[in-house]
């Protein structure tokens, strides 16, 4: 047995623009424990609920965060109509889904490229950024802004996608499938690829599990999680089936993430061929919320889950958000258990951290 | 051999026009919906203060009395909840982002005199009107006092 010890890595990663801190117990090379310490950016959004209005509150909870933002104002917006019995159009049903998937190609995208970065294939990186590109301009042509979209309001969407806009969004996503399919290769057969990823960080579908992990993390180790099942949204009308891994490496994750960008792009294609062609984008709501409601929905990370309680006053009593990576910061501790050292940055970069939500 | 699928999408990179721009040399073109900044045709406004109950982070300000709307740029999110608020329409989210500045400062908009002049005018003339209203009652209850008090000793 060598000699432990402890060293500090974090906040600073060295890829991701995260603060996640941990404190890795070595020995030799190994580490033996990780221990979190999370609160660097606590910014305190859930309390604000008491100075500002339920509708106001829509626009907070969307800047939780930068990257899912449209979830999370989604996610919000849903618990809101579920408690006040608000039936929302079905076209903005579909726009709602429309958004989600594109948000969710930006940020799969987004953590492919961190991922090639972060095991030195600069290239590869550069050109997934490349594609993420193409839907960042598509959210920013239909909603306005490139990431955060502000499009949501309890009782449904405030902008309408033009039939114009609709051809553009099928037309960019067979540019980028094209593109992704070059990259998709790469990916899954380049040698110095597989060496960084293959057989590292493995979990089971028991030890998964056993510490409640979500999202991409946990269907890589072949749980079949994903909240889309569970029918908000538009998703009951959308043909699709959960893609899963079984091996629960960082390959498997790569793999997992890389066929969702894939699916979120058939996911597109089915949402604007069934698009219904009324007009109405939302329904007028009055009244306070009175009640409370659990809302999950599926961000790119994992399952987000709300909790929204009301008192029949404009201001909401209380509003809990759990993030997809609190749930799965457990997961990456066990994971993190008899790793070399070198391999951490590539760890913890394999569950996306986002801390700024989880912290909120 | 996968680095052999690469190596062409890489080649023909390298012979493609650069995919960024070099901004602010060559300006950048802003998408129609695009939320850059929020804009005030003043001389429309009522100052009735929704945009002000609406914001969710307390930036905006209205003044009456002096015909001013205020905003603090640095402290707008660009959410446009103010825009859809406002019962005059006269909030518009325009493209275009505001330039950075080394300091924080509050933008003001004032209304023109003769706006301010006619809506004085208008102020006056209402509550003249009011004032005339409240006499021609007070006279008709007094009457109506003075006719009741009448009637008994009929």
């Amino acid at each position: 047995m060598g000699k432990r010890s402890v060293i500090p890595y974090g906040p600073q990663h060295p890829v991701l623009p995260e603060p996640v801190h941990i404190d890795l117990v070595v020995e030799d090379e190994r580490v033996v424990e990780a221990i979190p310490s999370i609160g660097f950016i606590h910014r305190g959004l859930e309390s604000l609920v008491d100075r500002r209005d339920f509708n106001q509150m829509t626009y907070v909870a969307e800047r939780t965060c930068g990257i899912c933002s449209f979830q999370h104002g989604m996610g919000y917006c849903e618990a809101v109509e579920h408690i006040m019995g608000v039936e929302v159009p079905d076209r903005a049903k579909f726009l709602r889904t429309l958004w989600a998937e594109t948000s969710r190609m930006h940020s799969h995208l987004l953590w492919l490229g961190l991922l090639a970065d972060g095991f030195g294939f600069e290239n590869l990186f550069y050109q997934c950024w490349r594609v993420r590109e193409k839907v960042l301009d598509i959210q920013e042509m239909t909603a306005g802004g490139r990431l955060i979209f502000s499009v949501n309001k309890v009782g449904g969407v405030l902008k309408d996608v033009t039939d114009d806009q609709l051809k553009f969004i099928l037309a960019t996503m067979d540019e980028v499938e094209a593109e992704l399919k070059v990259i998709k290769e790469t990916f899954f057969e380049d040698y110095s690829v597989k060496s960084r990823l293959v057989g590292v960080g493995v979990l089971t579908a028991e030890q998964i599990n056993a510490l409640g992990a979500v999202g991409p993390f946990a269907r890589a180790s072949g749980v079949n999680v994903d909240m889309r099942k569970l029918g908000y949204a538009a998703y009951p009308h959308i043909d699709f089936e959960p893609i899963t891994s079984n091996d629960g490496d960082c390959y498997a994750r790569c793999y997992v993430r890389m066929m969702e960008v894939f699916q979120s792009i058939d996911i597109i294609r089915q949402v604007i061929a069934k698009m219904p062609a009324e007009k109405d984008l939302a329904v007028a709501v009055k009244g306070n919320p009175d009640g409370e409601y659990f809302m999950r929905v599926e961000q790119p990370r994992g399952e987000a889950f709300y909790y929204v309680k009301g008192n029949g006053t404009p201001n909401l009593e209380r509003m809990r958000i759990r993030t997809p990576t609190f749930a799965n910061i457990p997961g990456l501790c066990e994971m993190l258990k008899n790793t070399e050292l070198a391999d951490i940055g590539l760890l913890i970069l394999t569950i996306d951290p986002c801390i700024s939500c989880t912290e909120r | 051999m996968a680095i052999m699928k690469f190596a062409p999408q890489a080649l023909k990179n390298l012979f493609l026009k650069p995919v960024t721009t070099t901004y602010p040399a060559e300006p950048y073109v802003y998408p129609e919906r695009s939320r850059g900044h929020i804009e005030i045709s003043i001389d429309d406004c009522i100052s009735c203060g929704m945009c002000v109950r609406a914001c969710p982070c307390g930036t905006l300000s209205v003044d009456r009395a002096k015909g001013t709307w205020s905003i603090d740029r640095m402290d707008c999110i660009a959410c446009g909840f103010c825009v859809e608020k406002c019962p005059k329409k006269c909030l518009t989210m325009v493209p275009g982002y505001q330039t950075p500045g080394g300091d924080k400062k509050t933008e003001v908009f004032q209304k023109s005199p003769e706006v301010m002049a006619a809506e004085e005018a208008k102020r006056k003339e209402a509550a003249e009107k009011a004032k005339a209203a409240a006499a021609a009652k007070a006279a008709a209850a007094a009457a109506a006092k003075a006719e009741g008090q009448e009637t008994p000793a009929q």
